[in-house]
């Protein structure tokens, strides 16, 4: 049976990962590969690394970034954060990423994401849609939030799935950082409308938000930040919750890895 | 033949991946579409992430399709590169190199198309799998598959039962991605790398 992906999330800036993360068994918590390669170790399905440097001159240290993570790491692993042109998409995907992850630019220019997955395949697209109920639908966002589009999300998405996304990443802004639990109504009635997986993100509190994102919510994988970088939910119990639960994990002897 | 493990290059991505797995295991491949290199090397990966036709049409292009046939070393081909050695693939009505005797079917769209994530594999059955437990997880990405025939080495279930995995004579290939499939991925690789090329020890 096909398993539940659960997706911890480093943002990345300078290739550093940025928000304070509390391992005590880390030489460096700071380094993105150290910390991807623990998590890989405690079973994570799949790791995303937000790039959020501000110039692009530093840019160029996400290719060496990602270079030095594909080294090592051993599971599928996707990088997002200011990309624009397939030259960029090459470069990281000639780095060793698995997937891109596009949003803003995707709204912008709608037919980047033809494009990308036309010259690379679908399965490495991911299409970022930040979303937030504004009353009456619920509406994209870009700008990591702060713009407002008017565009309907269920629209969005199956446009974006028409055009060749691999993979929805549906992030709920109202849920986001509040550790209330996902956004349910709306990523049940995205990944029902889709046929593309959808990962849910934004709102992961306890163990049981996500029993309910992947029943309720219907979605095919979860992504969380900060509860797995302090510690809040270790992964390895996560996932043998759920399981108990019934939910399909991939559970692994942490020797093996 | 040589000791080099040869990487076939042509316009199907994730070489890159395939390369870092590789090098984990601390060997540098030979990332290569010259004929006679890769009948020299003694080890070849036959990769691929992308869409049937236009990697036939390139492989054919290159006079690489008859060259990969009569290849005669251990080869595994990867997802894709599992796909391009079946007879047949439904993806564009596209012939494809024949190396084993099944077909490429496409899902139906009974649930998500493609197959995405982590899935078991069952029923291996082959020395590619040694030390790899029976219900091991492994990664998958397709929206086409191979239906059980004689030559299942390892089966999956998604929609229908499928082939995770093909061998015939000196040829093998996973429907997986065993260099994004964690420890067991790694495994897989590294017996590959060592299989015995005894062709008496040769599955026919």
């Amino acid at each position: 049976m096909l398993t539940k992906r659960i997706i911890p999330c480093l943002d990345v800036k300078d290739g550093r990962t940025v928000k304070g993360v509390n391992f005590v068994n880390l030489r460096d918590a700071g380094d993105p590969v150290e910390l991807g390669a623990l998590y890989a170790r405690q079973g994570a399905d799949e790791l995303t690394f937000l790039d959020i440097t501000a110039t692009v001159e530093k840019r160029k240290t996400l290719s060496e970034l990602v270079k030095r993570v594909s080294r090592n790491l051993n599971i599928p692993f996707t990088v997002g954060g200011g990309i624009k042109s397939i030259e960029d998409v090459r470069v990281l995907l000639e780095s060793g990423a698995d997937k891109i992850s596009i949003n803003t630019e995707a709204v912008h220019h709608p037919e980047k994401v033809d494009a990308f997955a036309g010259e690379f395949g679908s399965q490495c697209v991911v299409c970022a849609v930040d979303v937030r109920h504004n009353g009456s639908f619920w509406e994209v966002f870009i700008n990591g939030g702060r713009t407002s589009t008017g565009i309907e999300t269920i629209t969005w998405v199956k446009e974006l799935e028409s055009r060749g996304a691999g993979e929805i990443l549906l992030t709920s802004m109202d849920h986001d950082g509040v550790k209330q639990g996902f956004a349910l109504d709306i990523t049940s009635e995205v990944s029902s409308v889709l046929s593309i997986p959808v990962i849910a993100s934004g709102g992961a509190g306890t163990m049981d938000h996500f029993v309910d994102v992947f029943t309720e919510g219907k979605a095919d994988a979860a992504l969380a930040a900060s509860i797995f970088h302090f510690q809040e939910i270790a992964i390895p119990d996560l996932k043998e919750y759920l399981q108990q639960k019934g939910i399909p994990m991939r559970i692994i002897d942490q020797q093996e890895q | 033949m040589n000791g080099t493990v040869a990487v076939v290059q042509y316009n199907a991505g994730n070489i890159r991946s395939v390369v870092c797995a590789l090098n984990r295991l601390g060997i540098e491949p030979l990332v290569t579409d010259d004929p006679g290199k890769l009948r020299e090397a003694g080890r070849v990966i036959f990769p691929g992430v992308g869409e049937a036709k236009s990697a036939m049409e390139y492989l054919d292009s290159r006079g690489l399709s008859k060259v990969l046939r009569e290849l005669t070393q251990p080869f595994l081909g990867i997802c894709l590169g599992l796909q391009l050695m079946c007879l047949h693939s439904e993806e564009h009505d596209t012939p494809v190199l024949g190396m084993f005797r099944e077909n490429v079917l496409k899902f139906p769209p009974e649930d998500k198309v493609p197959h995405m994530g982590w899935n078991r594999i069952t029923g291996l059955d082959n020395p590619l799998f040694a030390g790899i437990p029976e219900g091991s997880y492994v990664y998958f990405v397709h929206s086409y598959y191979v239906a059980s025939g004689p030559d299942t080495i390892a089966s999956c279930m998604y929609i229908r039962p499928f082939s995770a995995a093909l061998g015939r004579g000196n040829f093998f290939g996973t429907q997986f991605h065993p260099e994004k499939s964690g420890a067991v991925g790694q495994q897989l690789l590294s017996n590959f790398l060592n299989l015995e090329t005894d062709p008496r020890t040769r599955k026919e």
